[in-house]
């Protein structure tokens, strides 16, 4: 299934046996399956992440209200009173980070688009191995439900917040979530690991190897350069969690003192010596700070393609928008102890990171600006993508704005572990990332499942959604300017806190009106998949491949040979041409009424890459 | 309980996937009606949607406005520490400036949609890059960058810097879920040396002080509130007994992580006394709060330490009256070395340090 080789000359398929429903829909080689596989997992869990958020809200929007009648899904984590239990809320944010970064936003969000449109886009088959990629999504199914099945132990999930910094998460004395909760959270994230690696793996080979005649590099579509760099970036820093992770096991475990020194709990001294919990802090984030360019560098990708099509033009800047995204992913392993300049580390490395920090701002104003320079004049079609691509774009700027007040050193000191952190990054990664996945999800559903989503129920989930975000988020930034700590179950134990009341209870409604807009395209998502409207081939007139393969595209993609390619994919109104859009298969020699003069001397070329041969002797 | 319901779940899933392949096969022979997609361009939609993101921003304008004016006297009154000035300065400027950015990119990116939706017959200008343009605006933010990482590394260089040779030095320890702060003493103004091994919540030695250590004999500490002096760089040494803690003074702009096994620090002056804000803000029951603000545990939420700042003479008379440590404690006699007994018996024997001590103390009771 995954070589070239032996498919350019089929036509159908019958050399291949009917695959039974186990081996097409459960235990599928097919990298489409996998994509759908890993964006249904991706949805579970965001509804799953979401609601663990709405009943922290309510314990932060109205500190009084009696959740009794929560009692039947959260049993002993209600108490008498109706109170919820404090060890429970911080298992619930822990939850909630871990669950929406790493099984939304990175699993859902690169395991479904990587997988999904790098074949189809670079003009392959499949993966460079279909088995590595279903055991990439089995590895992170098994870790799924061991994440899964920690929420409901006795002892209650895991409860260092997602960042799980020792000695807090080593000593299970010290807190009920550090038991087997975090025992089987480690687990978990050890085998998300292994599905990520072995997914990021498959996608760089594939892109490297696999891409169809023509397709140089700088033919690549936005989407599959952005798949490229997260890859990389996954690559090399997720290893750094493994690690941490194992020296956390072990401290745990088998008595070392990797992050443990001096440390007396619960009447007596413990015999760890010689540990720094600092050391957790920058392996962790060794692979945090990577991890949110792995968040959002897809979503990056997908608005790319979603905003070129939907204008009509080329995406502005391809060059510079494929350098930044390189910049960003180099600056991404340099800047992790911007998370870090409260620890107590020598000042003298605050400083480093804090110029390093700043500078990356800079490739990512420039990818903003890029976009906006798309839109000008445009002949701009609003399809639910194009609305969510915008929208993650004005996520994107304003949530990246205020990453550079928290770059900032000297004025973290006020803002560092407060509500302004938490506003930051849910602008940024938890609504910019989110609505790069949700374009993605209306732009390629006619691709996936042959069907068009419902326009109408797309625009009510948008603007829902939209005005949801702002509402919940842009609030924040007050609440964190006057000082609030974050993963604090009630603010009523100081003075100082004893403010903010309605702003907190506003934000809590706007969270639940919010989430409640995702059921309408959860609604909208499942009906279309059964009974949508029957879609065309290239609903969106789009140029890149995945567009020339028939409706529903089955094994090996094409049907026929594989499409030969000529030209970028962002011929889009070019002056001259008969349509709006030119894709990347029609040769030059095609289209002499709108070639650029450097484009008529590429018409020579086209016999060569035409003659190319695929080496026929890789095996399957 | 919850296993069989989840076993239950289980076995339903498995029975709806079988279902479901089942069906898949036999569906496999029906025809689905094929129909023609929908004209996505040309209905009234396009244009709603482009004049509701324009609408949209507007409305965001005015609420950002509203907003801020209504949220803004909530925020923290002005800093009462000379750094926090600094750094509240510097937040405020950058915050204008990034405020500026998100309104012109904002503006822009809500104004084209509406500006150029799609018209029937109208063609998108071709223009796939321009290099000037990619300079400029990879210079202008570089140069804003690099205006604010100079000013923000000279105050952060200035404000991390080694504490002032006369400051008041205080040690403030965090254990899950209180703060406790430890005092030099007003003899030898030294902290005494401390060893986590001696901690022990039973005799009540929750410093693990040394009194190997002559400096621990006049040590003082506290578990319900800490006094600093206005006017007087303080130094507090941080420590943590158990897990990560963090110190936050919001008033004062101070924070420092507490980690165990790695003491940190932080120093700062204040120029506003609990009574100066009393009065500034009109209010006779506002208190200085120090919170913890990294993660610990159930009580995270919960640790207040109540922060004095008093005048200086009143400060000074205030560390005078208080009681150390070993005093309060005469049974850690004990564990002073014999060489050393003489010393620490003026500490758990006041009388006799009032007839033979020669230098002018305020009277030493309560």
């Amino acid at each position: 299934m995954s070589a070239v080789s032996l498919h350019s000359e089929d036509h159908g398929h019958e050399e291949h046996h009917e695959l039974g429903f186990i081996r097409t829909y459960i235990f599928s080689e097919d990298h489409k399956m996998i994509a759908k596989q890993y964006l249904i997992s991706g949805i579970v869990w965001a509804v799953i992440g979401g609601l663990m958020s709405l009943v922290f809200r309510l314990q932060l929007g109205f500190p009084d209200i009696d959740m009794s009648f929560l009692k039947p899904f959260l049993g002993q984590w209600i108490d008498a009173q109706g109170k919820l239990d404090p060890n429970f809320y911080l298992a619930l944010v822990t939850m909630h980070g871990t669950i929406m970064v790493f099984f939304v936003l990175t699993a859902g969000l690169s395991g479904t688009f990587s997988n999904f449109l790098i074949p189809l886009q670079i003009g392959a088959r499949d993966m460079a191995s279909g088995f590595m990629n279903m055991l990439s999504y089995w590895f992170f199914f098994i870790s799924s439900m061991i994440m899964f099945w920690s929420i409901f132990i006795e002892t209650g999930p895991a409860g260092g917040s997602w960042v799980i910094y020792p000695p807090l998460s080593a000593l299970p004395e010290a807190n009920p979530g550090s038991g087997l909760g975090m025992t089987l959270w480690l687990v978990a994230m050890a085998l998300f690991i292994v599905s990520s690696l072995l997914g990021g793996i498959n996608y760089v080979t594939t892109v490297i190897n696999l891409r169809t005649k023509g397709m140089t590099f700088d033919k690549l579509p936005l989407t599959i350069w952005a798949f490229t760099f997260t890859a990389i970036l996954g690559i090399l820093s997720f290893p750094v969690l493994l690690s941490a992770a194992l020296l956390l096991i072990f401290d745990r475990s088998f008595g070392t003192s990797f992050y443990l020194s001096d440390i007396y709990i619960n009447g007596h001294a413990l015999p760890n010596q010689g540990g720094s919990p600092i050391l957790f802090q920058h392996l962790f984030w060794f692979l945090g700070h990577p991890e949110v360019y792995i968040v959002i560098l897809p979503a990056l990708g997908i608005s790319s393609e979603v905003i070129a099509t939907n204008s009509r033009k080329p995406i502005f800047g391809y060059k510079a928008m494929i350098f930044s995204m390189a910049g960003i992913m180099f600056l991404a392993f340099i800047v992790w102890a911007h998370h870090m300049f409260m620890t107590g580390m020598n000042p003298f490395l605050g400083s480093v990171f804090m110029i390093l920090t700043l500078i990356i701002a800079v490739p990512s104003a420039v990818k903003a600006f890029n976009y906006i320079a798309t839109l000008w004049r445009g002949n701009i079609i609003f399809t639910p993508a194009m609305l969510f691509a915008i929208g993650l774009v004005s996520f994107f700027v304003s949530g990246g704005l205020t990453g550079i007040i928290l770059g900032n050193a000297a004025l973290d000191i006020q803002l560092h572990d407060t509500y302004f952190v938490v506003a930051h990054f849910h602008l940024v990664m938890g609504s910019a990332a989110i609505f790069g996945m949700v374009a993605g999800v209306y732009h390629w559903f006619p691709k996936m499942f042959g069907k068009m989503m419902n326009k109408s129920l797309g625009y009510v989930h948008f603007w829902m959604t939209f005005a949801g975000v702002y509402a919940v988020f842009f609030p924040m930034h007050y609440i964190g300017i006057a000082g609030f700590p974050r993963r604090y179950y009630s603010w009523s134990g100081f003075e100082t806190f004893d403010i903010y009341a309605d702003l907190n209870s506003f934000m809590t409604v706007a969270a639940i009106l919010t989430f409640s807009a995702q059921l309408v395209f959860i609604f909208n998502f499942i009906y279309s998949i059964f009974w949508g409207k029957k879609a065309t081939a290239n609903p969106w007139s789009s140029n890149t491949l995945e567009w020339t393969t028939p409706i529903n595209p089955g094994h090996g993609n094409w049907p026929g040979e594989l499409p030969a390619v000529y030209r970028w994919p962002y011929d889009y109104s070019k002056p001259g041409a008969k349509e709006d859009f030119i894709p990347q298969n029609i040769p030059f020699s095609a289209t002499p009424e709108s070639n650029l003069e450097e484009e008529n001397e590429m018409i020579e070329d086209e016999k060569i890459i035409d003659s190319i041969e695929f080496n026929k002797n890789i095996p399957d | 309980m919850i296993i069989l319901v989840g076993f239950l779940a289980l076995v339903f899933l498995a029975l709806t996937v079988i279902v479901i392949g089942k069906t898949q096969v036999l569906l496999k022979g029906v025809k689905v009606k094929t129909e023609e997609p929908e004209d996505l361009h040309l209905d009234k939609a396009n244009d709603w949607n482009a004049i509701g993101l324009f609408v949209f921003w507007i409305i965001c304008i005015i609420g950002l406005a509203w907003s801020y004016m209504d949220a803004k006297k909530d925020f923290l009154p002005e800093a009462s520490s000379l750094h926090g000035r600094i750094t509240d300065y510097w937040f405020w400027v950058s915050m204008i400036v990034i405020m500026i950015a998100f309104f012109i990119v904002n503006s822009l990116l809500f104004y084209f949609p509406i500006k150029y939706r799609y018209k029937k017959g109208n063609k998108a200008t071709f223009y796939p890059h321009n290099n000037n343009l990619e300079i400029i605006w990879t210079v202008i933010p570089a140069l804003l960058m690099a205006g604010l990482v100079f000013t923000g590394l000279k105050v952060w260089n200035e404000v991390m810097d080694d504490a002032p040779e006369d400051a008041e030095v205080i040690e403030i320890m965090g254990r899950q879920f209180a703060w406790a702060v430890r005092y030099p003493g007003v003899d030898d103004n030294k902290l005494g040396g401390y060893d986590y091994r001696l901690i022990d919540d039973v005799t009540g030695n929750s410093f693990g002080m040394d009194f190997t250590d002559p400096n621990s004999f006049d040590d003082f500490t506290s578990s319900t509130e800490i006094h600093i002096p206005k006017g007087k760089p303080v130094l507090l040494k941080i420590r943590a007994r158990d897990v990560l803690h963090s110190v936050f003074i919001p008033h004062m702009r101070v924070k420092m992580d507490a980690v165990p096994g790695m003491p940190t620090k932080f120093w700062f002056v204040t120029d506003k006394s609990t009574e100066d804000m009393r009065i500034e803000l009109g209010n006779p029951d506002f208190n200085y709060e120090i919170a913890c603000t990294e993660i610990c545990g159930r009580g995270h939420f919960s640790m207040r330490l109540l922060l004095i700042v008093d005048e200086l003479e009143d400060f000074e008379a205030w560390k005078k009256e208080q009681k150390s440590f070993l005093s309060m404690n005469p049974s850690f006699i004990d564990k002073v070395p014999d060489n050393l007994k003489a010393r620490a018996l003026k500490y758990t024997e006041p009388e006799i340090e009032l007839t033979e001590v020669l230098d002018v103390t305020e009277g030493v009771t309560e």
